[in-house]
């Protein structure tokens, strides 16, 4: 009991801990990198249940305002091989679990 | 005749009048309707309205748009008669502006036409109006319109630029290619190692903190560091500028000295030239004399230069420079000292250690690798400085403590050994050198005055202890380190001082000195009389043996002459007597390259001067055919002993 007492703590601790919004790769210059990731991290936290919404709004987003085309991928668990524009790639995680990949290429 | 009588009525009107008063008789046409009176009598109303009678009631036409025949309101009631065109046209109309234009025009054509070109041609155009001749005539008096006919119209055609087509395409922005996996295990680790790191920064941070004090003290110093490191940076981009610099510069001469034989040196038998090279040479330096010059052992292109003063009245400060090959504008160190310099020494294996004797007596010895330049030791009166010019340092062997250690010779008698001990110079007299050999027992008085001065001092290469002092009484002494105060063995040298004692490189026995009494000779050291003597001619300022034959040296006189001689060849003559310096400059000493085969030659204006020597002064010995040639310095050896041996052979016989 004490154990699964622990380990539950455990569990709900890493999540708490590991949720911070951490960049696993990216290019982009310093300012667009900030505002990326706070336009992930807005959007994740909108649409927790709706990745693709959350993916929508964060792809709309971001061709208004850095130009077309990007492409966003919201996920647990998948992989990929992508092609990008250089200095146009943010790769994070965030919220334990959730990795968002996001690109431009026209 | 009855229709006569009817058309006789309608035009004879006057008679016509006569037979109305006789009265009508109505005439009936032959097909005329046989009405009865009745229906004569019987009204027929006729209305006449404006409305066609022709013309349809109703017109029903098919309306696309409503899908549905419409019937036509309004009908068209006009019935048209008779239409007959008229061939009026209102004066004001387009048509009768022209027609007049026209009819205007031809009468001053026809005027200008009889000007310009004679009756044929308005002839010509008179046939075509003939008709209208008449017409024209009347309307001569209208005003004259411009005359289509002699209307010439001017036309040119501007410079239409060429067309050119213009394509461009930009460079698509860059791309790459990227790859990952999101795992719920990645994200983890990804998690997990950013943890770890904070907290190895926030560990970090609070050392840090407490080394904040230290460095506080430190502050200062890193600041400068920091603005020196600049400077340093850019000065050795400078230095490296100023190599290449001078490098372009001195192309030439750089090509010469590397790759430049004299290919005449076939046609000359056994002579040879020196070709000149670089010029070295120091602002500061100009009123000093070259009274040392010595190679550096590790870098071949190294060489120090002492610069002082011989002139016994004209004593003023010295200085120690080093030159590279590489850059022969500016020295690469540069140490002014008080005193002239007379001797340095090099140390054989750390090659920053110079030893340096003055004009003053004292010693210093200079660490290059040091920044400032203050020599590093130096002896002083108490330290047991020489009375008199020290004339020679040599380095020696580091001793049994591992401190580094030197000999200096001395006008007042003494050589004496330094060693060079943490901060200090510590100084022993290995000898006196007196006159007429060992005098323990005379009085002190005595002994000074019959002290002999060391000038130039040689040690054996490889015995150690053995070492050759020349005197300014032309003697030379063999002594021994381990022995004060007797020589084992007194040469009766030169007659006057001799200025340069040294050792054969590779014979052992073998040394030579030269003198200012003109003359060179070399020793054998176990005989007492000099195996070869050379005169030439002019006091002799410094001699030496080449590093890569036993058999050949080189001498410098003050006239500015180098004479190289090779003992292989010419056992009487230099193979190589060469002015190399400007008239009125005396040469003092001369160093030969260990590894290049050039010389060093300075001279009392504070000049180096480098030269290379030719094939013939460096010739080697000739293979002799079926044999082997031993090489290594048993040939140097066996070359001088071969020598020797003629030598002796006649004295033995």
């Amino acid at each position: 009991m004490a154990e699964t007492a622990e380990s539950k703590k455990e569990e709900a601790d890493y999540k708490r801990v590991h949720s911070f919004p951490l960049i696993r790769h990216t290019d982009m210059p310093e300012e667009m990198r900030v505002e990326t990731m706070e336009l992930c991290v807005t959007a994740c936290e909108k649409f927790a249940t709706n990745n693709e919404s959350a993916a929508k709004m964060i792809k709309e987003s971001m061709d208004k305002k850095f130009g077309s085309s990007w492409h966003v991928v919201i996920g647990e668990g998948f992989g990929f091989e992508i092609t990008h524009e250089v200095k146009n790639l943010l790769y994070m995680f965030f919220g334990g679990s959730l990795a968002v990949c996001v690109w431009k290429c026209s | 005749y009855k229709s006569r009588q009817d058309e006789d009525d309608g035009t004879e009107m006057a008679d016509g009048t006569d037979e109305w008063t006789q009265g009508k008789t109505l005439i009936k046409p032959p097909d005329q309707l046989d009405l009865s009176e009745a229906e004569l009598k019987e009204e027929f109303t006729r209305i006449l309205t404006a409305n066609n009678p022709h013309a349809p009631h109703n017109i029903v036409r098919y309306s696309f748009k409503e899908r549905s025949y419409k019937p036509i309101s309004n009908v068209d009631q006009l019935a048209v008669h008779l239409v007959l065109d008229g061939n009026l046209l209102h004066q004001d109309s387009d048509e009768a502006c022209r027609q007049r234009a026209r009819q205007g025009l031809e009468k001053v054509l026809r005027v200008v036409l009889w000007q310009v070109f004679g009756e044929g041609v308005a002839e010509e155009f008179g046939a075509e109006e003939r008709p209208d001749s008449a017409e024209s005539k009347s309307t001569r008096r209208e005003q004259k319109l411009t005359n289509q006919f002699n209307f010439s119209e001017r036309a040119s055609q501007t410079l239409n630029n060429p067309l050119r087509q213009r394509e461009c395409q930009t460079e698509p922005p860059p791309r790459a290619n990227f790859s990952a996996t999101a795992n719920q295990w990645e994200i983890y680790d990804a998690y997990v190692e950013e943890l770890q790191k904070q907290e190895r920064n926030k560990e970090k941070h609070k050392a840090q903190s407490m080394k904040k004090e230290e460095e506080k003290s430190r502050k200062k110093t890193a600041v400068v560091e920091t603005q020196s490191d600049d400077i340093t940076n850019v000065g050795r981009a400078a230095k490296i500028m100023e190599r290449m610099v001078n490098q372009n510069a001195f192309d030439d001469i750089a090509q010469d000295f590397k790759y430049f034989e004299d290919a005449s040196d076939e046609f000359r038998e056994q002579e040879g030239t020196l070709l000149p090279l670089w010029r070295f040479q120091y602002d500061k330096a100009k009123r000093l004399t070259v009274t040392a010059l010595c190679w550096n052992p590790k870098y071949k292109d190294l060489f120090a230069v002492g610069l002082g003063s011989y002139d016994f009245s004209k004593q003023g400060h010295g200085m120690l420079i080093f030159y590279s090959l590489k850059n022969s504008t500016f020295p690469e160190y540069i140490y002014p000292t008080l005193s002239g310099i007379l001797c340095l020494d090099i140390h054989s294996s750390l090659s920053y250690l110079v030893a340096v004797g003055f004009y003053d007596g004292s010693v210093a010895v200079y660490n290059l690798k040091e920044e400032d330049d203050e020599a590093t030791y130096r002896s002083t009166a108490k330290s047991g400085k020489h009375t008199d010019p020290v004339w020679q340092v040599k380095w020696q062997k580091d001793d049994m403590d591992n401190n580094h250690c030197f000999f200096s010779v001395s006008s007042d008698g003494r050589v004496a050994s330094w060693t060079l001990v943490k901060n200090e110079l510590l100084f022993t007299d290995i000898t006196k050198l007196s006159v007429g050999g060992a005098t323990v027992e005379r009085s002190e008085e005595a002994r000074h005055l019959t002290m002999a001065c060391g000038t130039s001092f040689d040690f054996h290469k490889k015995i150690d202890y053995l070492f050759l002092v020349g005197t300014e009484e032309g003697k030379i002494h063999k002594c021994s380190k381990a022995y004060s105060s007797q020589f084992l063995e007194t040469y009766d040298a030169h007659n006057m001082a001799v200025e340069a004692v040294r050792w054969n490189p590779f014979h052992p026995k073998v040394f030579i000195s030269c003198s200012s009494d003109w003359t060179v000779k070399i020793w054998d050291h176990t005989v007492r009389s000099p195996m070869f003597t050379f005169d030439l001619n002019c006091a002799v300022g410094d001699v030496v043996w080449s590093p890569y034959s036993s058999a050949v040296f080189a001498a410098v006189t003050i006239d500015g002459k180098v004479h190289v001689f090779d003992l292989t060849v010419n056992k009487y003559e230099p193979i190589c007597h060469q002015l190399v310096a400007a008239k009125k400059t005396k040469l003092t000493h001369i160093e030969f390259n260990p590894v290049h085969p050039i010389i060093i030659v300075g001279d009392d204006h504070g000049f180096v001067t480098s030269l290379k020597l030719s094939p013939n002064l460096r010739k080697k010995p000739k293979e002799k055919k079926g044999q082997e040639l031993p090489k290594g310095p048993e040939v140097e050896v066996a070359k001088m002993e071969k020598l020797l041996n003629l030598l002796r052979e006649p004295d033995n016989s």
